[in-house]
């Protein structure tokens, strides 16, 4: 299901949030209704934490992860470091690295098997991305643009793409990362996808001025509509109460 | 990039994404709309002028464009178009791709143009809209027609054109070289006054220009005055009346002139007895005993204004007893002369008494015995001209011819009328009781004929074929000697603007 939701009058809700299968990051606001909305959503399902990244609060944009990791940049606070291991599962293995290219978010686009890096990213942080999270990393661009982590947003299900992406370049990356892609935008034409929205595999959050032709078509490559949580995070359960035993 | 290097690229096919208002497969653009939903959106025309008041002179056809310009355009031509679009204001802001008119009923006051811009929106994407213009027109009438309706003749400048003698052949000669030239286009009035004619302008400089083109084909001397009509004081604005006096010299062709000693000497001695054999913006002055030709300025003849001594009134006729050819012909200033020695009679005298007069003559090369021709009698003229005093030990020959006469031959023709005609200017005519109507009459044919007898005095003037000519055979037969007449080729057709398309449509002959 997808909802559409405001940070502080701004639509861009993939700045401030951060949303994967496991957890679910949001930024500290002045009000409570953009946490209280995730929380309605996701309560019963994945912790939210509140969290703020070197201070700032454009914490989507910062951090990469997934369901087996998270990658903050040089910047984090040994605090927000020490908060975040606190509150996230102990499986999710954080992980603060070193590199040039801080705004991590805007460089790495990953769902739980496969990621698309920046391709000026450091060899090192490829392989910490490879360790962290879990994840087959491959260099590319979409529709020309290098910053990979911004005109894209996928999940295990299906991805969303900048829309002057040309069908060569659609089919390529498709093959790729293993999902039905599909060229679009949101938030009423803008074209930074995952500024705009954020997915995980049951659930998506968009910024208030998507229309409803947009959402059509991300509840359909996302297919949000038969998805439900209670399957996929039993799963998650099924697997933390095996090793507590 | 890539494509420079040389590198293999896969060639890339824009996919198609939906729209995000309607959900309409389009091609991706950057505002990711179709056109339609960015039009409902966005309108590019706001702010933009619909309504515009024009004003429009009825008179004389013309759009105000403000101040104070008037622009004359017709309905539907590329000068209105040009002055609506400057009419409108913001129009900078936005790109003007097309502008066309939509036709509206010419008296419905309002004209409609259709305008294409183009302009950038949200995220720079182009848009491009039509949309329709509407100017309403205002009849005002522009200050120029309206000082014409209230007092139609009121005059700003006033050239007042003047030559004291007793005759108007000059002025003949001048109405057809100012309808030649056009010279008189801008008058909104022209008077013709005793001894003179007044052209009356709405503008100085149109009369500065008339007076220039006078200066130009006679010898003037000019004078200008203004007189204050009215002041503006808080703006320090002065209208005046502008005049103009232009005074002719008095010396004419075929003039019989005593030159004063000091103009003889500083024309290299000239005899003083010259005769005047051209006039234009210089005079020309022939010695018939020398054949001798020298020209004087404007300004030279006015530093020492001289009269004549005898004008063509006083001709006399004469005919030629014997002709004794002298020296061999000279071409002095374009023309032939030849001198000889002459025995004539006045034709007064002939028959009557024995009065020969023995001359010498310039006309050799016209006269045989038996001809008529015209001269000034000097035998018994009565001279008290002050300048033959001031010729110590001159002696005045009895007779000077001045040209070869055809009056004989043309009382054959009397009557006809000629095959050729003149247009005149439209003057106003100030009956005060002088001007005889015999005497103008008389002196406009003396006028016409000069113009058949020079040809180049028809040089700088405009003859039109007279259509009510018929030529007669009879004529053609009877003529012995030539009568000096304009050939055909001279003539001009004239324009007719009738109904029949054969005679309206030649313009020249």
């Amino acid at each position: 299901m997808a909802t559409r939701l405001q940070f502080e009058n701004s639509c861009e809700v993939g700045v401030f949030s951060k949303l994967t299968n496991a957890y679910c990051l949001v930024a500290i606001g002045g009000s409570e209704n953009f946490y209280s909305t995730f929380e309605s959503e996701l309560a019963d399902a994945i912790p939210i934490v509140k969290t703020s990244i070197g201070g700032t609060r454009i914490i989507g944009r910062l951090c990469a992860g997934n369901k087996n990791g998270l990658l903050v940049p040089h910047t984090t606070t040994d605090q927000e470091l020490q908060h975040l291991r606190n509150s996230l599962p102990d499986q999710v293995v954080v992980q603060r690295i070193d590199e040039r290219l801080s705004a991590l978010g805007n460089c790495i686009a990953c769902n739980d098997h496969v990621a698309l890096a920046h391709t000026d990213l450091d060899r090192e942080t490829e392989e910490m991305i490879a360790d962290v999270l879990g994840v087959e990393v491959f260099r590319q661009t979409i529709a020309g643009n290098i910053l990979v982590g911004s005109y894209c947003a996928f999940s295990n299900r299906g991805g969303l793409v900048h829309p002057h992406t040309s069908i060569e370049d659609l089919d390529e990356l498709s093959t790729l990362l293993q999902v039905p892609l599909v060229a679009g935008s949101v938030n009423r034409g803008s074209e930074v996808i995952a500024a705009g929205m954020t997915v995980n595999d049951w659930t998506a959050f968009c910024g208030s001025d998507t229309t409803a032709t947009e959402l059509s078509v991300i509840e359909s490559v996302f297919k949000l509509r038969e998805a439900q949580p209670s399957a996929i995070v039993d799963e998650m359960r099924k697997s933390l109460i095996d090793s507590y035993v | 990039m890539a494509e420079e290097a040389g590198m293999f690229m896969v060639t890339q096919t824009i996919g198609s994404v939906l729209c995000c208002k309607c959900g309409i497969p389009m091609a991706p653009n950057s505002a990711n709309m179709c056109v339609k939903c960015l039009r409902s959106e966005v309108d590019i025309t706001e702010g933009l002028q619909k309504n515009v008041i024009i004003i429009h002179c009825p008179e004389c056809d013309t759009y105000l464009q403000p101040p104070r310009t008037w622009v004359k355009a017709q309905l539907e031509s590329k000068e209105l178009l040009t002055f609506c679009v400057k009419r409108l204001k913001n129009l900078n802001k936005v790109r003007l791709v097309n502008a066309e008119f939509i036709w509206t009923e010419p008296h419905s006051k309002r004209i409609k143009v259709k305008l294409k811009i183009q302009k950038e929106v949200l995220n720079g994407a182009i848009l491009e809209q039509s949309y329709v213009v509407e100017f309403v027109q205002q009849e005002n009438m522009c200050e120029s027609c309206s000082r014409v309706q209230a007092n139609p003749d009121q005059w700003v400048a006033a050239v007042q054109l003047r030559q004291h003698v007793s005759h108007r052949r000059t002025f003949f000669y001048l109405e057809q070289l100012i309808l030649k030239h056009g010279a008189a286009a801008a008058a909104i009035k022209i008077k013709q006054m005793d001894q003179g004619i007044d052209f009356f302008f709405s503008n100085r400089s149109h009369a500065v220009k008339f007076g220039e083109f006078i200066g130009k084909v006679a010898p003037v001397k000019s004078r200008h005055d203004k007189q204050l009509v009215s002041h503006d004081s808080k703006s320090n604005n002065y209208n005046y009346k502008y005049t103009f006096s232009v005074e002719i010299c008095p010396i004419c062709r075929e003039d019989l002139i005593c030159l004063p000693p000091k103009v003889a000497a500083s024309l290299g001695n000239l005899g003083p007895l010259v005769i005047c054999t051209k006039v234009t913006s210089s005079i020309a002055l022939l010695d018939p005993f020398t054949l001798r030709l020298c020209f004087l300025d404007a300004d030279q003849y006015w530093r020492a204004s001289f009269k004549s001594l005898l004008t063509s009134r006083q001709l006399v006729e004469y005919i030629v007893l014997d002709v004794e050819i002298v020296s061999s012909e000279v071409n002095v200033g374009g023309s032939k002369y030849v001198l000889a020695d002459a025995q004539v009679a006045r034709v007064s005298d002939f028959g009557k008494n024995d009065t020969i007069f023995s001359i010498r003559t310039h006309l050799g090369h016209l006269l045989s015995p038996g001809d008529y021709a015209l001269g000034y009698d000097l035998y018994g003229a009565n001279g008290n001209d002050s300048e033959l005093e001031k010729h110590k030990g001159l002696i005045l020959p009895d007779a000077i011819l001045i040209k070869k006469s055809y009056e004989e031959k043309r009382q054959k023709k009397r009557g006809k009328p000629r095959a050729w005609k003149l247009k005149s200017l439209d003057m106003e005519v100030d009956d005060r009781g002088r001007g005889d109507p015999e005497k103008m009459n008389s002196e406009y044919e003396q006028f016409l004929k000069d113009l058949e007898e020079n040809p180049d005095m028809r040089f700088n003037i405009s003859l039109y074929r007279n259509r009510e000519y018929q030529p007669s055979e009879m004529t053609s037969v009877a003529d012995g000697d030539d009568l000096p007449s304009i050939p055909v080729e001279e003539l001009l057709a004239d324009l007719a603007l009738s109904e029949e398309e054969d005679e309206g449509d030649d313009m020249r002959e």
